[in-house]
């Protein structure tokens, strides 16, 4: 909770930027704007998962007072793609329908329930083609889903090999063999996405947005409007969660701009829950199997993956998510080799994207249950086994990437001891269990989605005489903190409270450009960028300070709203004093920032730039789960999370991104599933809140946050992610705690009652079959 | 539906204030506080009754105002988190704040209506395990209740003198 002596410097604790508006109900999100004149949207969408679109017929719609406009595909028939490679959807269908939810028409209309209406007068004349369901079945049909495709369903295919692994497996003591299924889950922020827009008489756009990437959208409007980006501005206004679910351009995006185009009025479009669904871009189900090998002494000798991962109807960051299937797992463990072969297919689903975590949280669910029955089979302890493998700081991963700090082995010590895990494990009374897992995770990555060599971040920082701070940051706030970070280091450098900052971020015409809220790249990349402009602002102000009172500019130092003589306390000036007379000296005081990635740390191989980062975070955790063996419910009661983020440069905003990643594991690990129903023609199985189960405040364990630092050169003061890493070792901890409890494996996510039932009557023949046998019969 | 609803004459108190209103007799209370009141404080998360941002409170209960039609809170007293602060932040509003516990802050109006009920009869301290169950309609995604459930109680505990520190 807040130390208020410490509440203004890097490493306290500080009331959030813009929160108190927030609770009191005044900041204004995407769908509480309203401008006059406004037009309400809705898109009309496919029932079937694939399907010739052979007429649309809007004339009964149009017929319908207050209708103002209907748009279908050949309206907006340029494709557009977060990936430039793969841009392979469009804003509404163009000729065929490719899952049950995707856009086929828009309109407008006066209200809501107008609209409304007519989309029900809408008729639409459909040919159903043969759809898939099954990423495995879909690789080998000629039946082509969708139409930019240049490889049939193979969406992408990622074949990497570093070292001999066949060889290295043959000559390892143990190997252990895994097939495991990571189910497909979603984002579920709370907000609904929503779009508004409006044009100027004289031709400008303005887009409001529920994004978490104000530029990639930027960029994709002026591309599939073909209307220059310095006639279009893109405000993302408060937003109401993301977690990857808002990182890429949707439909409703561009439809709200063009609408608003044709009829020259505001034009706005919230989703409903259901089309949040059928937005999704969430996790991948991934089919992953696994070889791990390992040494006499425990070391990892080798391992080998081969995973199908199921990509929906759509690429979104798919090319990306393929790559992180394997690129991504080669820390905080060393290996000896490491092959790994990803395909990601294309299936008359929802697309999957990037949900918190991307594309890694999947195999590591798999690594970390192969290290689990690797222990068990080496008879060591499994942080004993993980502090043996765990890789150096300063050290290379086995696909060459550099790892700079690591306080992987603090992580494990840390959970070791809080969870008491020495004195309890194996003691614990029967259907209690503890299970250990680790993880590392990526500081945004090195190279751009698009290609360039600018700065991946920029910021301005400008003072004025009043002794207050102004500054302009192209970072998306999606609640995760971004805007009090870069207040916290500008207070820092300039010694000045929080309520003496003002941010303003995420808006295309004010700000200057940061690609976005996503790769946990914000707090490295935009902070090292802000702490570039507040000491430059640090130096012309200590300059002016010093020159008036004839000291050397190391003498002087900013804090508390002082500029304060270091060696001659009684010698002070107010903060707005010093600011005065540096604006005497230099003119208006404003500094620019700007991080570039570094371009020296990837791997020298076709496809070694992606996972390549300047900073890797490590996290371990442990669960105390309850399972019942009559019902096969699991009750997660405790996980204990330590992260290593380098450092907390605001300590309640790491531990809440600590908590929630944490919750969010153990959410995907007992509830979730995001699916469709083959049976029914590949509706959705729930796209509701009620359906699609996520914890409430009864359903979530007890969640105690253990920060670790180890400082990176790269980072802020030293600072790394801490926004998505503490989700991965999550859901593997729980599911080698369910083995510890009841010595069932569980490799199927997610640990329903029916799945951990059947597994533990499975276990239960098993074992009456070895009593059969008379001197075989071993207890577990 | 070939012709539009006509609208009814709502007479609302809201916060202390006597409002008339025009608005269609199927609206929800949700629609006519954010769409018609522009009280956009109360969030719609979900259209069904399942997330619990738009809960508000009625006569001193949390109700959904998305499953409430707006007739139905005639002569009512209705509560939207606009007015929970006074001149300076209600208990909680700090607490919450002192412990970032609004991360996006869209399920939190809907957390302080809940919560605010279960703290205005307490009379003494409430637990976590109390919190966990007032708010166990309201879904965040994402603190993991964690910081929610904390700030809770420790409001709770300032407003009964117990605070620790």
């Amino acid at each position: 909770m807040t130390d208020e002596t410490k509440k203004d410097h890097v490493g306290g604790w500080h009331r959030k930027v813009g929160a108190m508006d927030r609770m009191r109900g005044l900041a204004k999100y995407t769908d509480d704007l309203e401008l006059p004149g406004m037009l309400h949207a809705k898109i009309l969408r496919s029932p079937h998962a694939h399907a010739n679109i052979l007429s649309i017929d809007a004339s009964e719609a149009l017929a319908l007072d207050g209708v103002e406009a209907v748009i279908t595909g050949s309206d907006l028939p340029l494709p557009y793609g977060i990936i430039p490679w793969t841009r392979d959807e469009n804003a509404l269908c163009l000729d065929k329908a490719l899952f049950v939810g995707d856009g086929v028409a828009c309109l407008a209309a006066i209200d809501e329930d107008t609209a409304n209406e007519a989309i029900r007068r809408m008729k639409v004349e459909y040919e159903p083609l043969e759809a898939h369901f099954d990423p495995a079945k879909s690789l080998a049909s000629d039946v082509h889903i969708n139409p930019y495709s240049k490889k049939g369903n193979l969406s992408k295919k990622v074949l990497l090999e570093f070292g001999d692994v066949d060889e290295a497996l043959d000559a390892s003591e143990v190997v252990v063999e895994g097939e495991y299924f990571f189910e497909g889950t979603t984002h579920a922020a709370i907000e609904p996405h929503c779009a508004l827009a409006k044009i100027d008489p004289d031709g400008m756009l303005t887009v409001w947005s529920a994004t978490q990437v104000p530029h990639y959208l930027h960029r994709e409007l002026a591309r599939v409007l073909e209307i220059p980006a310095r006639r279009i501005r893109v405000i993302q206004p408060p937003l109401g969660g993301a977690f990857g679910g808002k990182s890429e351009p949707f439909d409703l995006e561009f439809c709200v701009a063009k609408l608003a185009m044709i009829t020259g009025k505001p034009v706005k479009l919230l989703y409903t829950r259901e089309e949040v669904f059928y937005s999704h871009r969430g996790r991948h189900p991934m089919r992953m199997k696994y070889r791990t090998g390992f040494a006499k002494d425990g070391t990892i000798t080798g391992v080998a993956s081969e995973t199908i991962l199921d990509g929906g109807a759509y690429s979104s960051f798919g090319l990306v998510t393929t790559y992180y299937s394997g690129q991504l797992l080669t820390a905080p463990y060393a290996f000896g080799t490491y092959r790994f072969h990803s395909r990601r297919a294309y299936t008359n689903k929802p697309a999957c994207g990037p949900k918190r975590g991307h594309g890694s949280v999947q195999p590591r669910f798999a690594m970390e249950i192969q290290l689990d029955k690797a222990a068990e089979r080496l008879g060591v302890d499994p942080i004993e086994l993980r502090r043996v493998n765990a890789i150096k700081p300063g050290e290379k991963t086995i696909n060459e990437m550099s790892i700079g700090s690591t306080g992987f082995l603090t992580c494990l010590d840390e959970v070791e001891r809080a969870s008491r895990w020495k004195e309890r494990r194996g003691k614990l009374p029967k259907g209690h269990g503890l299970g250990v897992a680790g993880s590392t995770y990526i500081s945004g990555t090195n190279y751009p989605i698009y290609p360039n060599e600018m700065p991946q971040s920029a910021i301005q920082v400008t003072l004025d005489r009043s002794g207050r701070a102004r500054i302009f940051s192209g970072a998306s706030d999606i609640g995760q903190g971004s805007d009090t970070m870069v207040a916290v280091i500008v207070g820092e450098e300039l010694g000045l409270p929080q309520e003496d900052i003002r941010v303003l971020s995420a808006d295309t015409d004010l700000c200057p450009v940061d690609l976005g809220a996503y790769s946990s790249r914000i707090t490295l990349m935009v902070g090292n960028a802000t702490l570039q402009a507040a000491q430059e602002l640090r130096r012309m102000v200590t300059k002016s300070v010093a020159k008036r009172w004839d000291v050397p500019r190391n003498r002087v130092v900013l804090a508390d709203r002082m500029a304060i003589d270091r060696e001659d306390p009684e010698q002070s000036v107010d903060i707005a004093t010093a600011f005065e007379w540096a604006e005497t000296d230099h003119g208006l005081l404003a500094a620019v920032g700007n991080y570039k990635t570094p371009t020296d740390r990837h791997g020298d191989y076709r496809g070694g730039t992606i996972g390549a980062s300047p900073a890797y975070s490590m996290t371990a955790h442990v669960a105390e789960v309850k399972v019942d063996e009559e019902t096969g419910e699991v009750r997660v009661l405790k996980i204990w999370c330590a992260h290593d983020c380098g450092k907390a440069i605001s300590r309640g905003l790491v531990e809440g991104q600590m908590e929630g990643s944490t919750y969010m594991g153990a959410a995907e690990a007992v509830l979730e599933v995001h699916d469709v129903d083959p049976a029914h023609q590949g509706v959705h199985i729930g796209p509701s809140l009620l359906d699609y189960r996520i914890p409430t405040s009864l359903d979530t364990p007890e969640i105690e946050a253990l920060i670790v630092e180890a400082p990176d050169d790269r980072g802020p003061y030293g600072a790394k992610e801490a926004g998505e890493g503490p989700l991965h070792s999550s859901i593997p901890a729980i599911a080698n705690a369910i083995y510890d409890a009841v010595g069932v494996r569980l490799d199927e996510l997610p640990f329903t009652p029916e799945r951990v039932l059947a597994a533990i009557e499975a276990q239960r023949r098993r074992n009456a079959e070895e009593l059969d046998k008379p001197q075989l019969a071993v207890g577990k | 539906m070939n012709e539009p609803t006509p609208s009814i004459l709502l007479s609302l108190r809201v916060n202390g204030r006597d409002e008339q209103v025009a608005a269609p007799p199927h609206h929800t209370l949700l629609e006519v506080l954010r769409y018609r009141l522009r009280l956009t404080g109360s969030k719609q998360g979900c259209d069904k009754g399942d997330c619990g941002a738009c809960t508000v409170q009625i006569d001193g209960e949390p109700v959904l105002s998305c499953l409430t039609l707006a007739i139905q809170a005639q002569g009512r007293d209705v509560r939207t988190v606009e007015g929970l602060a006074g001149r300076t932040a209600h208990p909680l509003q700090d607490a919450m704040d002192r412990y970032d516990a609004a991360q996006c802050g869209f399920c939190t109006p809907g957390v302080l209506m809940s919560a605010e009920r279960l703290l205005r009869d307490a009379d003494r301290a409430v637990t976590h395990a109390e919190a966990a169950h007032a708010i166990a309609g309201n879904l965040c995604r994402c603190t993991g209740y964690t910081k929610i459930l904390d700030a809770i109680v420790d409001a709770s505990e300032r407003m009964h003198g117990e605070a620790a520190e």
